[in-house]
């Protein structure tokens, strides 16, 4: 179990996870510090749920682009409830944002499901349309700080033993899908359609209904993280977390999920967003230009894939064709 | 009864030709002579190496040993480019064309005519498109998009695209099976046309009556050996179907001793709009019923029918007794009817999934509690299964992709088994596995009818059917075209019965 481990690739990102914290800690004393390690686990915390949720859509070979504006709108929606009615119960505020997501998410599944569209000029679509209705539901208006109640922006910022709960919750959802993934039928039936969808209908699963699944838990955790986010930042407006969808694909790529469908695993994604999430903060500390930081991160993703790639030999998935 | 005087020199000549794939001999000293003006059949049972013998004269595949002459002079065709730049073309079973692009397009795909600066002239292009589908009888505008035309016309294209290269030798793979009547006698007369044109045509076809209507001379391939050739003229049809079948039953088959009990499974009146019709037979305990047939038979389209994986327009199901409705392969499956798909590679086996998740794919409710599932319980389930069926893999963890043909095949029988069903459709259980591994499979098959397990078993091979069949039901034409129990059954008149030539033996 252990040599299987050191030897893939999950162990080898952990590794240069390690590297780079190390590296940054030699330049700026404290970085590794574990107060500063959660705090870039509590700030990476939405890429975390935000990958996770991707991970099953790229398992089951589609992708969904529209999460970062389905966030966006709930992230609005959840804003402007609390600034309309400062009574609303926490509770339902957030079941209503997971409610709107799994909504958002739903639409995009049916339309891959039933019209069989590709998913990825369905999400493009939503993408657009998602991010449309935040400028028609505020009007273009910004909700701002003030206008939020206390208990909106203090609930993710609320410590339990010495980690806010917006990292807790991050911690939750990756315990929920290291479960729920490895552990359950519906778990396992994502990564069959992903695998070989035709060997997937002969075993009694329904590809059209598995992605769509997939797409509805992406959207239900793009609207928890609607909330956290808007929450966490105490502004909603309409360009919030604009271009994050294209962050989200790449914690995923660099934590291994094929993009051909079929293989990957909550490790590799929870660490793909990690890697992302800490070059994000390191590169600041160490005062690289924010052009620089995209740069870096484009590379990170470059160098993630080919490394992937070249450990792909030893795999035999075309076999010479038996004599006829 | 070789031939081997000639009028003529032939165009093409091979000799010893040998090729192997991992386990498998395909081609064993095979020679094949063809002649300017001439037809000669190729014919076979299904995987007696007549593809493999068309994928070598066309570059496609290198043979292992064996000379290829083109005009007496030695030479290799170390790719397909090279076959057709030695004048040999095919028509391939299956048609490789472009949806996308016009007619002409696809026609002169990779030798289009250039104009000035090595630019396509598409004037030209059309005008040469227009005059070769004219020459074949084909009334198809060369502007039209590939996509907007039938089965046969996309036919009529590719044998165009054949045309279109100044070929001498044409090989037809099968090209009458896909073809309804009227173009049968269309491609006939364009057989005869590319005859006179002096052209040398190898003709591989399972239809003894367009051999010995258009062939000249035959050649008989079996389990990979040339067996037999000679001049039509010289042969009768009983004697080729003998030649084809040969003894062929030195594959040793396991006893079956035990008597199948009462009935499991009865199926009435199945019908499907385009696939089959009015397909009707009862199934036993712990019975073999074989289905055999011709390549396009509609076999498989059956099977997946009844498995839930397409709607039939008619027809009932019956298991135990009880009326069934089975709408998706998960009511199939949950009934206690399950299916081992013919395409391994698309249809079986998850590759890049351990062997023990593959395994226990469809029975996950049996290994879960509490919708959780139980990683102890999974691996127990699949070592069982795994280790009945003799498997070979280094750990139930590993990939399936790692895993050679047969035993991914094991994996694929282990999954199905697995969920412990009552019927379980076998569809060409053994096609593309090693020898070892068929018999190994054939021993299990035995074993479970004896335990009282019964089995559909579709196969193209005739010692297959034979060797573990207790009753055989032959398609043709996605209709029952014969019955047979254990006794009477006769290669020669499964052969007959398939092919639709029908005379008393």
């Amino acid at each position: 179990m252990i040599r299987s481990f050191l030897r893939s690739r999950e162990a080898i990102l952990l590794a240069a996870l390690i590297a780079l914290v190390l590296l940054v800690e030699t330049r700026f004393a404290g970085f590794a510090a574990p107060s500063n390690l959660a705090a870039i686990f509590n700030d990476t915390s939405i890429l975390v749920i935000l990958a996770l949720g991707q991970m099953l859509v790229i398992l089951t070979r589609c992708i969904d682009l529209s999460l970062a504006s389905n966030l966006a709108l709930t992230g609005m929606v959840t804003a402007m409830l609390n600034a309309a009615m400062p009574d609303l119960p926490m509770g339902v505020l957030i079941a209503a944002a997971i409610g709107l997501g799994l909504l958002m998410g739903a639409f995009n599944g049916l339309l891959v499901w039933k019209l069989e569209i590709p998913s990825i000029v369905v999400t493009l679509g939503t993408l657009t349309i998602y991010r449309g209705l935040i400028f028609l539901v505020s009007g273009g208006e910004w909700v701002n700080s003030h206008e939020m109640s206390a208990a909106y922006k203090a609930l993710p910022r609320t410590e339990i033993l010495g980690l806010p709960l917006l990292g807790w919750t991050g911690a939750a959802v990756v315990a929920a899908f290291a479960v729920g993934v490895n552990r359950t039928a519906l778990g396992r039936a994502f990564y069959a359609v992903g695998g070989n969808p035709g060997a997937a209908i002969y075993t009694g699963i329904e590809v059209g209904r598995t992605r769509f699944q997939a797409f509805v838990i992406a959207g239900g955790l793009a609207g928890l993280c609607g909330y956290l986010w808007v929450s966490r930042y105490a502004v909603a407006y309409t360009d919030v977390a604009g271009g994050f969808e294209l962050d989200i694909v790449a914690a995923c790529v660099i934590g291994g999920i094929s993009i051909a469908g079929g293989l990957g695993t909550v490790t590799g994604a929870v660490l793909g967003a990690l890697f992302l999430g800490t070059i994000k903060n390191a590169l600041p500390v160490a005062g690289i230009s924010p052009f620089w930081q995209m740069a870096i991160s484009g590379a990170a993703i470059i160098v993630a894939v080919a490394f992937h790639a070249r450990r792909q030999p030893g795999r035999v998935i075309l076999k010479p064709e038996a004599a006829r | 009864m070789k031939d081997t005087e000639t009028d003529a020199d032939p165009v093409l000549r091979l000799d010893g030709i040998c090729k192997t794939f991992p386990g498998v001999v395909a081609l064993a000293d095979v020679e094949l002579a063809l002649y300017p003006g001439q037809v000669t059949a190729l014919v076979g049972e299904n995987g007696a190496g007549k593809s493999t013998l068309v994928k070598v004269l066309t570059g496609i595949h290198q043979p292992d040993a064996g000379t290829i002459r083109v005009d007496g002079a030695e030479t290799r065709f170390p790719s397909a480019g090279a076959a057709t730049k030695a004048g040999i073309t095919a028509i391939h079973q299956e048609t490789v064309l472009f949806d996308e692009l016009t007619v002409a397009e696809n026609i002169f795909l990779g030798h289009a005519p250039r104009g000035r600066f090595g630019l396509v002239d598409w004037t030209r292009m059309r005008g040469d498109a227009a005059a070769i589908l004219d020459r074949i009888g084909a009334r198809i505008d060369p502007r039209t998009p590939l996509r907007e035309l039938g089965i046969a016309s996309k036919h009529l294209v590719a044998i165009a695209r054949a045309l279109s290269v100044d070929a001498r030798v044409v090989v037809m793979d099968e090209p009458t099976a896909s073809l309804s009547q009227a173009e049968i006698e269309e491609l006939y007369e364009l057989v005869g046309r590319l005859k006179s044109e002096g052209k040398a045509i190898l003709f591989i076809s399972h239809k003894f009556d367009e051999v010995f209507r258009i062939a000249d001379r035959y050649t008989v391939f079996r389990d990979g050996e040339m067996v037999d050739a000679g001049l039509i003229a010289d042969v009768t049809e009983d004697q080729l179907v003998e030649r084809m079948v040969g003894r062929s039953m030195d594959a040793i088959f396991p006893a079956r001793t035990a008597t199948p009990g009462g009935e499991v499974l009865r199926v009435e009146g199945m019908s499907h709009p385009t696939e089959f019709a009015d397909i009707s037979f009862t199934l036993r305990r712990g019975e073999i019923l074989g289905f055999y047939g011709l390549v396009g038979a509609g076999r498989s389209e059956f099977m997946q029918a009844l498995f839930g994986v397409t709607r039939p327009s008619s027809g009932t199901v019956t298991l135990d007794g009880r009326p069934l409705v089975i709408r998706s392969p998960a009511d199939a499956i949950a009934s206690g009817i399950v299916y081992v798909p013919e395409d391994r590679g698309r249809q079986g086996a998850i590759t890049a999934m351990p062997i023990f998740q593959n395994v226990t794919l469809p029975s996950l409710a049996q290994t879960s509690r509490h919708g959780f599932v139980r990683m102890a319980e999974e691996f127990r389930l699949a070592r069982r299964y795994t280790e009945r069926l003799d498997l070979r893999a280094a750990a139930l963890d590993q990939e399936v992709g790692t895993l050679s043909g047969g035993n991914q095949q094991k994996v694929v029988i282990a999954k199905w088994l697995a969920t412990r069903p009552a019927v379980i459709i076998l569809d060409e259980p053994t096609k593309g596995i090693d020898v070892g591994s068929k018999a190994a499979v054939h021993e299990f098959m035995a074993e479970l009818a004896a335990e009282g397990l019964s089995i559909v078993m579709v196969s193209s091979e005739i010692p297959e059917i034979l060797g573990m069949s207790d009753r055989v039901i032959v398609l043709r034409d996605g209709r029952i075209a014969a019955r047979f129990d254990r006794e009477g059954l006769t290669p020669e008149a499964l052969v007959r019965a398939a092919a639709g030539y029908e005379t008393a033996a």
